[in-house]
C-alpha cells in the first residue's frame, strides 16, 4: 500500500428489517467510523439500506470459492438430509 | 495447469461466474484489469464535463438533479475500482495509472461542454450509449464486475431520463433554446457513436473477450442498437441527427448510417482531443490537493486507536 493510502473495508447492508446483512462491495477509509459514513454515501444513495456493517478486509478468512475444493465434499453424499429423500404416500395429510 | 484451464473454461461455458479467488488465465486477469479500470476512470473523469455546470444550472431543481447525477458518477467509479481491486491491484496504483496516462478512459469525455444543452445531450446520448454498453455487462463472466454493473445500470436510467426531460423542456422554449439543443446534438452525435470503439474489423481483442464472455456483443452490434434506439427519440424530440446517410433499411430492419471518423477517434484516444490535457490535469490536481486530507485522516485514526488501546 502506498503512502497515505487508506485501508480496505468490506461493506454489508441490511436492505430492510427482517433481512440479513448482505455483502455489497468494498471501499477505502481511514477508520471504521469513516467507513460507515462513506458506505452510506456510496451504497445507500437510494434507500437501499437500514443498517450497515463494515469489516476490515484483512480480518476476513475465506474458504476457496472453487467448487472443486474438497471443503464442501462432506455434504455432497448426504442426500438423506433433504426431505425429498423420503417416499411418503401422497394421501398422507400435512406432510 | 491444463486441468485448471479446462475447469476455468468449463465454468465460463456453463455461464457461471468467475470469482476473485478462482484460478484464471493471466490474459483474462489482465484484460479485466484494463477494461474495468478504464471503465472506472471514465466514470471519474466523466464528472468533469457536467460538474462544471453545477454552479450555473438555471434552477434549484436542475442544480439538485445535476449534483445527484455527478455524485452517482463518483459512486460508479468507486464500485468499479472496488471490483478492479479484487483482481489484486491497489486503488492508489490505479489512480496513478490514470494521471500518468498509463491507463485510458472513454474518448467521449475529451469533448468540451460549452452550453447547458450539453448537460441534456450527455444524459440522452452519452448515457444512452453507456447503457447499451453496460446492460450486457451485467452478465459478464467476472462476478464482481457483473455485480458492479447491475448497481450502475439501476442508476443510469435516471441519468438518461433527466437528460431527455431537460431537452424536452428546452425544445418547448424559445427559438434560441431549440437552436442550442440542435447545436449540441450536432456536436455529440458522432462522438457518441465512437463510444462503442473501433469497427469490429479493427478490434483485435473482441474475439478473445467474447470467448471469455467478458464481452457479450461486438462493438458494431452495440452501435447499431444505439442508432436504432436513438432515431425515434430524436424524432419525438424534434431534432435532426447530423448524418445524411441515416435511413431505415426495411430489408435489414435496422437504420443504415454513415461511417464515423475513425481517424478522429484514434486522435482523441491517443491524447489529442480538445480536453485531454485539461481533464487529466484536473484529476491530478484534485489528487495532489487531497493528499494532506488522506494523511491527516490516517494520523487521526492512528491517534484514536492509540487512546482506545
Amino acid at each position: 500500500m502506498s503512502r497515505g493510502a487508506w485501508p480496505l473495508w468490506e461493506v454489508f447492508v441490511r436492505g430492510r428489517r427482517g433481512l440479513n446483512h448482505v455483502h455489497v462491495g468494498s471501499l477505502h477509509a481511514a477508520d471504521a467510523q469513516m467507513a460507515v459514513t462513506n458506505a452510506r454515501d456510496l451504497y445507500t444513495r437510494r434507500n437501499e439500506g437500514v443498517s450497515i456493517w463494515v469489516v476490515p478486509a484483512e480480518a476476513i478468512t475465506a474458504s476457496s470459492p472453487d467448487e472443486k475444493d474438497p471443503m464442501f465434499a462432506p455434504s455432497g453424499d448426504k442426500v438423506y438430509r433433504h426431505p425429498t429423500f423420503y417416499d411418503i404416500p401422497s394421501d398422507v395429510p400435512h406432510m | 495447469m491444463d486441468e485448471l484451464l479446462e475447469h476455468f473454461e468449463r465454468t465460463v461455458e456453463r455461464d457461471q461466474r468467475i470469482e476473485p479467488r478462482d484460478w484464471m488465465p493471466e490474459g483474462y486477469r489482465k484484460t479485466l484489469i484494463r477494461q474495468i479500470a478504464q471503465h472506472a476512470h471514465s466514470e471519474i473523469i466523466g464528472m468533469q464535463p457536467e460538474g462544471a455546470w453545477i454552479t450555473r444550472a438555471p434552477s434549484l431543481r436542475r442544480k439538485a438533479i445535476l449534483l445527484a447525477k455527478v455524485q452517482d458518477e463518483a459512486g460508479h467509479g468507486l464500485y468499479l475500482y472496488a471490483a478492479t481491486e479484487t483482481l489484486g491491484v491497489d486503488r492508489s496504483e490505479l489512480t496513478e495509472n490514470l494521471i500518468e496516462g498509463k491507463q485510458k478512459y472513454s474518448s467521449i469525455f475529451n469533448y468540451p461542454t460549452p452550453s447547458f444543452a450539453d448537460v441534456g445531450v450527455i444524459g440522452w446520448l452519452v448515457d444512452g450509449a453507456a447503457i447499451c454498453n453496460q446492460v450486457p455487462l451485467c452478465r459478464t463472466s467476472y462476478g464482481p464486475y457483473a455485480r458492479a454493473m447491475i448497481r450502475v445500470c439501476k442508476e443510469e436510467s435516471f441519468h438518461q431520463r433527466q437528460g431527455y426531460e431537460l431537452l424536452m423542456t428546452m425544445m418547448r422554449g424559445s427559438k434560441a433554446q431549440r437552436e442550442m439543443v440542435q447545436d449540441s446534438v450536432n456536436r455529440w452525435w458522432w462522438p457518441s457513436l465512437m463510444m462503442f470503439g473501433p469497427p469490429d474489423g479493427d478490434s483485435p481483442n473482441t474475439a478473445r473477450s467474447m470467448a471469455w464472455r467478458i464481452k457479450r456483443h461486438t462493438n458494431d452490434e452495440l452501435r447499431q442498437k444505439f442508432v436504432d434506439m436513438s432515431v425515434p427519440q430524436a424524432e419525438k424530440l424534434g431534432v435532426t441527427l447530423p448524418d445524411p446517410e441515416l435511413k431505415w433499411n426495411a430489408e435489414r430492419e435496422h437504420y443504415d448510417f454513415g461511417e464515423p471518423d475513425w481517424a478522429e477517434l484514434k486522435r482523441v484516444i491517443s491524447g489529442d482531443g480538445a480536453c485531454n490535457a485539461e481533464r487529466v490535469e484536473h484529476r491530478r490536481r484534485a489528487h495532489e490537493d487531497g493528499a494532506w486530507v488522506r494523511e491527516a485522516a490516517l494520523a487521526h485514526a492512528a491517534k484514536k486507536k492509540g487512546v482506545a488501546a
